[in-house]
């Protein structure tokens, strides 16, 4: 029960983008299209649960037993740069379809501040391994979710006949509040 | 105490992915051939997709592969191709010539009336939906300026009359605009050809004579004028062949439209 409470705040009442204002970055960047939003969640999907158990681990293994939880900001950015980079390379050798379809998305989700998010969170919430990896899958999830809906209007916002002084970033933006005002209409009906 | 921890942690953290990093980039390398890289450079970077590849650096893959041709980069012209042959040791084989867009219709707003007000969405292929078009002429530009949008070299603007306008500086006929442009309105030429007449419709006289005040009429005064037999109507159009023009400017003297035109002027005009 617990489990499902975690999935359903993480997609929806709480979700990262919406709700927490992470990330914003990205949803704003690669939102024009819907399969390029949808390529984009995919790769956060895959690096934020990887980021998040290998933070996790380090954490709960290294930092906290030494007293040393305050190095954690520092350590997970170290942590997640160089392990986007070793995916990518293993990727590209191994497997140049799926580092095709991740494309550039893997490298610009490196510093992606919704990734150490999750992985601050997560400590901050004190989840187990077993939470955190379905914490990690339902933040990306609701990202990709937010991603994809905005994509879906931005794709509309294109065909309106509108003024010149709202086209473009500023219609984009207020969107983006009215989105984020009705996914509020989620909390509270669960709480943690 | 701590302090030392923190250093050994943060440190070795660090040492482990740095060590991790080197070794799985010897391990998992990808063999790339370094001439892409030199042709990628090579190329103008403006991913116009003139080539017909999804952009530059997927080119200079096909080109080095031998996938494609040399001389397929529109927009580099002579000049690139020779480069890339250059760079695979190949004989040069590019012509010199030059191509450009041109825009066919000269029927701006007040010479080409509209036959109902358009107040749809502001581009070409979203008002072709309505009817076949809000012009009067079924073939003349619309002037909603969906070939400037898309043009990857900023060479197209729109103008004061209301039809697009190719800076001939600028333009390096990679026909993304020719592509874009539902009535064909925008053709890429070689700008070798000096004459040529900037009309699309391939109505007859009468009905280009209701819908448009400069159009080409077919009524073949400038075939009989020209002492080289380089002009012939087809499909209602008057169409200059380059090979025989000899720039006399009889045809411009006779046109009654005035609508043939010397890209020379053009190109000299800017």
């Amino acid at each position: 029960m617990n489990l499902l409470a975690i999935i359903f705040v993480a997609i929806l009442a709480n979700n990262i983008v919406l709700s927490q204002f992470l990330g914003i970055c990205p949803y704003l960047g690669v939102s024009k299209r819907i399969e390029t939003s949808i390529g984009m969640g995919m790769a956060v999907i895959f690096v934020m649960t990887l980021s998040a158990i290998v933070t996790w681990l380090i954490y709960n293994i290294l930092l906290a037993p030494f007293g040393l939880a305050y190095l954690r900001t520092i350590a997970f950015i170290l942590v997640i740069a160089g392990l986007v980079q070793l995916v990518e390379m293993i990727l590209k050798k191994t497997n140049p379809t799926l580092f095709q379809a991740l494309g550039i998305y893997l490298p610009l989700i490196t510093t992606n501040c919704a990734i150490l998010g999750v992985a601050v969170l997560n400590i901050d919430a004190g989840y187990n391994i077993i939470e955190t990896i379905i914490y990690a899958i339902s933040t990306g999830i609701g990202f990709t979710l937010a991603m994809v809906i905005m994509a879906g209007i931005r794709e509309r916002l294109e065909l309106v006949n509108m003024s010149g002084f709202v086209r473009g970033a500023a219609v984009t933006l207020v969107s983006a509040g009215i989105l984020s005002l009705a996914f509020m209409g989620f909390k509270g009906i669960v709480t943690l | 105490m701590e302090l030392v921890m923190s250093f050994v942690i943060i440190g070795g953290l660090g040492l482990i992915f740095g060590g991790l990093l080197a070794y799985a980039a010897r391990r998992f390398a990808v063999e790339e051939d370094p001439r892409v890289e030199t042709i990628t450079d090579l190329l103008p970077g403006a991913n116009c997709g003139a080539c017909g590849f999804a952009g530059c650096s997927s080119f200079a893959e096909k080109v080095v592969a031998g996938q494609a041709p040399v001389d397929s980069c529109v927009p580099g012209g002579k000049k690139v191709s020779d480069n890339i042959c250059e760079v695979l040791g190949l004989e040069s084989v590019a012509s010199e010539d030059r191509k450009i867009a041109q825009v066919f219709c000269m029927g701006s707003k007040d010479i080409a009336p509209d036959k109902f007000e358009y107040q749809g969405v502001r581009d070409c292929k979203a008002a072709m939906m309505y009817s076949g078009g809000f012009k009067a002429c079924t073939y003349g530009c619309l002037g909603l300026g969906t070939c400037v949008e898309v043009c990857p070299f900023d060479a197209l603007s729109m103008g004061e009359n209301g039809l697009p306008k190719v800076d001939t500086d600028k333009c390096t006929g990679c026909g993304v605009c020719a592509k874009a442009c539902p009535r064909n309105v925008i053709r890429i030429i070689s700008a070798r050809n000096v004459k040529y007449v900037p009309c699309n419709s391939k109505d007859r006289g009468k009905v280009v004579r209701e819908s448009c005040e400069v159009g080409c009429i077919a009524c073949k005064a400038c075939v009989k004028a020209c002492p080289n037999e380089a002009i012939t109507v087809e499909n209602n159009l008057a169409v200059i062949d380059s090979a025989k023009c000899d720039s006399c400017g009889k045809c411009i003297e006779v046109c009654k439209r005035q609508i043939i035109k010397d890209l020379g002027k053009v190109l000299a005009v800017k």
